[in-house]
């Protein structure tokens, strides 16, 4: 049977990962080639790279280090941040990414997952969406949680796939960064309304929080993690070996 | 040396990477007249059945694919590369493939229990049917990846692998000199870099 994926996800800025990442053993911790083949070689299901620079010349080099990661680790890879056009699909997919994550560029234009789909495939398409409860509205926030759309989340995530978005991330505002667990009433929502793999985003703390997440939702297919990994508290097998030892069906 | 075969269908990046990993040579191509020179060929592709066997007939590379593998050289499909290896597809209307490998290919959603995702997509177990040269290095259970709607059937004696899910998927199949995976070798780790080790090994 499919197994559930653990992903780490980076955030690069100008070709380089920040944020929180404090690892032994790595000669550069903020390498991303260096902490892409750790995190390959610890037993990460696939990886997610966030290019969260903004100017022109960061993004030629964070493509520069997306192909250097491609070539030397052989799961699929996400990227995100920044895809606003065909174009930015184009470039990302030509430097070794294997799915491309949208978020405020599907907001702002609602044929982009459309057309994206039908020139690489569903399978390359994945919308990502940050939600906040908004007086108890499950709300699409876009500019990285800053703006308020007043989308409803789980029609906006059912359109998407509609228009062939293959997957779905859901991260949770409410509890990103707090690290007390998914949010799974968001998380349940989301999985009972679409088709899709959903992978859950936002407030892993504990090698707990995937058990939880993959016990009390078995629709939910993957979890996504951050700052839990990158302190090198936990690693991918520990979350592993924990969900094997729950009977979860995990690749180890 | 390794020739890829390029008909404008899917990205050739990771299986490049992949091949250079292992330190096999290869190179991209799209001439028919040119497959000739390679020892052995890939043959790779995403997307839909019928766009891709029409690309595969306009650019003149269906029959050379089918005369390369007559030569009785080795010959690999991945993905939808593997199902165009089969007689027809029932993916939106029915199309023919090269017909190297006997069986068609048919929606997945027949095979499993209800309500499962559709595509099956993830990491999931191989367990083999035949000994197969390319899994030589391989142990039964050993996890590959997965991204398809669609699978070999009617296949019986070709199948060289299956994997679960709510049902028996084909994973892999051959015939003699031909091969076919489902699964993405150039996005398995390193169980799929052993895989395309051991295909590379295969002399004509």
């Amino acid at each position: 049977m499919i197994t559930k994926r653990i992903i780490p996800c980076l955030d690069v800025r100008d070709g380089r990962v920040v944020k929180g990442v404090n690892f032994q053993g790595l000669s550069d911790v903020s390498s991303p080639v260096e902490l892409a083949r750790y995190y390959s070689d610890s037993g990460a299901d696939e990886l997610v790279f966030y290019d969260i620079t903004a100017s022109a010349e960061g993004r030629r080099l964070f493509t520069d280090v997306l192909k250097a990661v491609a070539e030397s680790v052989f799961i699929p890879l996400t990227v995100g941040g920044g895809i606003n056009t065909l174009e930015d699909f184009d470039r990302v997919l030509k430097h070794g990414a294997d799915k491309v994550s949208v978020n405020s560029g599907a907001i702002r234009d609602p044929a982009l997952i459309g057309r994206a789909a039908k020139r690489y495939g569903d399978q390359c398409v994945v919308i990502s969406a940050d939600v906040k409860r908004v007086d108890g509205r499950f709300t699409v926030f876009a500019r990285g949680g800053r703006d308020n759309t007043g989308l409803e989340a789980v029609e906006w995530i059912r359109r998407c796939v509609g228009d062939g978005a293959g997957e779905v991330v859901l991260n949770s505002i409410d509890t990103d960064g707090v690290r007390g667990g998914f949010d799974l009433e968001m998380l349940r929502a989301v999985s009972d309304a679409v088709d899709v793999p959903v992978i859950a985003s936002g407030g892993a703390g504990s090698v707990r929080d995937f058990v939880t997440l993959f016990k009390t939702l078995p629709r939910v297919d993957a979890g996504l993690a951050a700052s839990i990994l990158h302190f090198g508290e936990v690693t991918v097998e520990d979350i592993k070996k924990a969900l094997r030892d729950e009977g979860v069906n995990v690749r180890l | 040396m390794t020739g890829l075969i390029d008909y404008g269908v899917g990205n050739l990046f990771s299986l490049r990477s992949s091949l250079s990993m292992i330190g096999e040579e290869c190179a991209v191509t799209g001439e028919p007249e040119e497959l000739s020179r390679f020892d052995r060929l890939i043959l790779p592709g995403v997307g839909a059945f019928g766009d891709a066997a029409d690309k595969l007939r306009s650019t003149g590379l269906f029959d050379a694919v089918r005369e390369y593998a007559a030569t009785g050289r080795p010959l690999m499909g991945i993905c939808l590369g593997m199902q165009l290896l089969f007689e027809k597809s029932l993916e939106y209307g029915e199309h023919r493939g090269l017909g190297l490998i006997p069986g068609k290919v048919t929606p997945i959603e027949k095979d499993i229990e209800p309500g499962l995702k559709i595509p099956h997509i993830g990491w999931n177990a191989l367990s083999f049917k035949k000994d197969s040269p390319i899994f030589r290095e391989l142990k039964d259970g050993e996890f590959v990846y997965f991204v398809h709607s669609y699978h070999a059937t009617e296949c019986e004696g070709y199948v060289s692998a299956v994997t679960e899910y709510g049902g028996t998927l084909t994973a892999a199949a051959e015939r003699d000199n031909v091969f076919g995976c489902q699964f993405h070798p150039e996005k398995s780790g390193g169980t799929g870099l052993k895989i395309l080790r051991a295909f590379c090994a295969l002399e004509g």
